[in-house]
């Protein structure tokens, strides 16, 4: 079940985890870990709440000590070299880690000066990260009275000042709209292209999709599989149009029309609660299969699409349910969108 | 886990030299090992002090402590109990008496602070980011001592303005007035590391309080602060004859009024080393080890 790759022979590991344990008293929060990103790359660890993502985190920068195993960031190892691994990483947790009674600037001013930066050059980081995370206006005013998306946006910020070549982020969008979460998202990419290795632990099938290039999903302490993104959803399955014909006797009509069609993977359309469901392997497909009911004059009353939830992930990697179910993910958005291409 | 320990160095896949695969991008130089050196300190702990003044602007209420115990209790005791202590009409004798006496209370009180600032900080992400850095530990402790040392300073101002203006007199020379407020800096600085390991090892803020009420109502009353010991009865006498805070007490207020100070003097300093060497480094290594 567990599929773990090996280190690149070329060497460019930025985080190399053996074997890594963590127990808390009886739990395991931490069972055997195995995983690998590479530099300059974003991995995405995927799992549900208490699957062990956080303490993963914990160790990897420093906060915790493992009980087993090996951990090597940027060439230091975790538990040997603490001291200088510090340097070089950064972490933006579930919670931010700002000092909410200080104002923005004078938090990134703040950590400047323990970065060892000079005073000159501390302010100067402060006012550029504040202006490029969109803050300078905020920049006097105590962290108590920021947005939720402003705290977040802060701390990314904070972790950036002592421009980490690791960057650990700690579900970064929990608790987010979807709007901020998007601004992150952005961020986040922009952090990437400019060459810094990522580690991202997320509950969301879709942010993992939105920022991985590989992605481990783990589940109570363990690995349960691993892959690039791609590879993975090609086992999960991509998206699924979801359809309610005006008239529900029409349905299987509706499902024959499409087989005949020939598409890839839409032979695999499924009925039940009155919603015929569409598997959908590429963007064209939507149109076409949507152009086709279209023509031949089916009256749609509902359409919308959406990604393999995190338990559906789950289901089709492992065959079992994740130790906590997670709400699937639904897009309004797609739905608005696809109503009005139909019309 | 028994295992702990004993696996976690011992399997290394391949000890990777830091100095060759380490791409050296960030950051300035540093020492080998990534040991901070003194200067470092020194900036570590500056700008995490400025962090905890800052913080005292944005919530001025937390000076409430410092402004107005020294007002509330100097009145207090000077006019509930100075005419009983010292024969009616002669409370402006008590004070001089008093005040270098509630500098003693003043510290301990103020000292008092520090634990649940830490407990806070422990409940807010900042700690782990504070922790993550590139900083030796013991700094985020240094620096809030060094913050609530200047609070102290400005409890022990008001002291003295408010006993001036009762009438307090002092017989001795500046030199050693200051040294009564050194001494007393001194031996609350070293009460701050029982706080902060109290701080540490309870779950609420509000717990610190709780705690230190317990130990602080008896140690403050049970000591020459208020009255001089010599009616109480014998086995309360040894008590306070031993409580660290009558010997800071009596030093402070040898310097202030003259008499002999020297024994008092070496107890509290004795005191003050014995308690920081006892629990800074507990409470340094419990701060290192917290999660």
């Amino acid at each position: 079940m567990t599929r773990i790759d090996t280190i690149p022979a070329d060497g460019t590991t930025a985080v190399t985890v053996r074997g890594l344990v963590k127990h808390y008293g009886a739990t395991k929060a931490l069972d055997g870990v195995d995983l690998d990103v590479r530099e300059g790359t974003v991995l995405g660890v995927l799992g549900p709440n208490g699957a062990g993502k956080t303490t993963l985190v914990r160790c990897l920068s420093t906060l915790i000590l493992p009980d087993a195993g090996t951990a090597v960031v940027a060439g230091y190892d975790v538990v040997r070299q603490p001291r200088q691994l510090r340097r070089t990483i950064g972490l933006t947790g579930q919670y931010a880690s700002v000092d909410e009674k200080l104002a923005g600037w004078e938090n990134l001013y703040m950590i400047g000066r323990l970065l060892d930066l000079s005073r000159t050059a501390a302010r100067r980081r402060a006012d550029e990260l504040l202006e490029r995370f969109s803050l300078t206006e905020a920049a006097k005013r105590p962290v108590l009275q920021y947005s939720g998306g402003m705290r977040r946006r802060l701390d990314l910020a904070a972790s950036m000042i002592g421009r980490p070549s690791v960057l650990y982020l700690d579900e970064p969008t929990t608790g987010l709209d979807p709007r901020t979460r998007n601004e992150v998202w952005a961020e986040v990419k922009r952090m990437v292209a400019e060459g810094v290795t990522v580690l991202l632990t997320t509950q969301y099938m879709e942010e993992a999709e939105q920022l991985a290039s590989e992605l481990t999903v783990i589940d109570r302490g363990r690995v349960v599989a691993g892959g690039k993104v791609d590879e993975l959803k090609a086992r999960v399955g991509g998206r699924t149009l979801e359809i309610r014909p005006t008239d529900s006797g029409q349905l299987t009509e509706m499902a024959r029309a499409l087989s005949e069609t020939g598409l890839d993977g839409v032979a695999g359309s499924q009925i039940h609660d009155g919603m015929l469901f569409v598997p959908i392997l590429a963007d064209e497909q939507l149109t076409a299969v949507i152009g086709l009911l279209g023509a031949r004059g089916f009256d749609i009353a509902h359409i919308g699409t959406h990604l393999p939830s995190l338990d559906e992930v789950f289901l089709a990697i492992t065959g079992e349910k994740s130790s906590e179910q997670a709400d699937g993910t639904h897009h309004d958005a797609d739905d608005a969108q696809l109503k009005g291409a139909a019309a | 886990m028994s295992t702990a320990t004993t696996t976690k160095t011992a399997e290394l896949p391949e000890p990777t030299p830091p100095s060759t695969t380490r791409t050296g991008k960030s950051g300035p130089a540093v020492a080998d090992e990534g040991r901070i050196g003194v200067r470092a300190n020194l900036r570590h702990i500056g700008a995490l002090a400025r962090r905890n003044a800052l913080q005292i602007k944005q919530d001025p209420e937390s000076m409430f402590d410092v402004l107005l115990m020294p007002i509330v209790f100097t009145l207090l005791f000077v006019f509930v109990f100075g005419g009983a202590v010292a024969g009616k009409g002669n409370q402006s004798e008590y004070v001089s008496y008093l005040v270098p006496g509630l500098m003693a209370m003043m510290g301990l009180n103020v000292s008092m602070a520090v634990g649940s600032g830490i407990n806070e900080d422990f409940q807010k992400g900042v700690m782990d980011r504070f922790r993550t850095m590139p900083i030796a530990r013991s700094s985020v402790l240094i620096a809030k001592i060094v913050v609530e040392i200047g609070r102290m300073m400005i409890a022990f101002a008001i002291l003295l303005i408010v006993g001036f203006i009762l009438g307090l007199s002092i017989e001795t020379s500046a030199l050693e007035v200051l040294a009564a407020i050194g001494l007393s800096l001194l031996f609350g600085a070293s009460l701050m590391w029982i706080f902060i390991l109290i701080g540490l090892s309870v779950k609420t803020a509000q717990a610190v309080q709780g705690v230190g009420i317990v130990v602080l109502m008896p140690l403050q009353f049970g000591s020459s602060i208020f009255t001089p010991p010599t009616t109480m009865p014998g086995w309360l006498q040894t008590f306070t004859d031993y409580n660290p805070l009558s010997n800071l007490a009596d030093a402070a207020r040898g310097l202030f009024i003259g008499g002999p100070v020297a024994h008092d003097l070496l107890m509290t300093l004795a005191w003050s080393a014995v308690i920081t060497l006892a629990t800074a480094p507990i409470a340094v290594a419990k701060f290192r080890k917290k999660t």
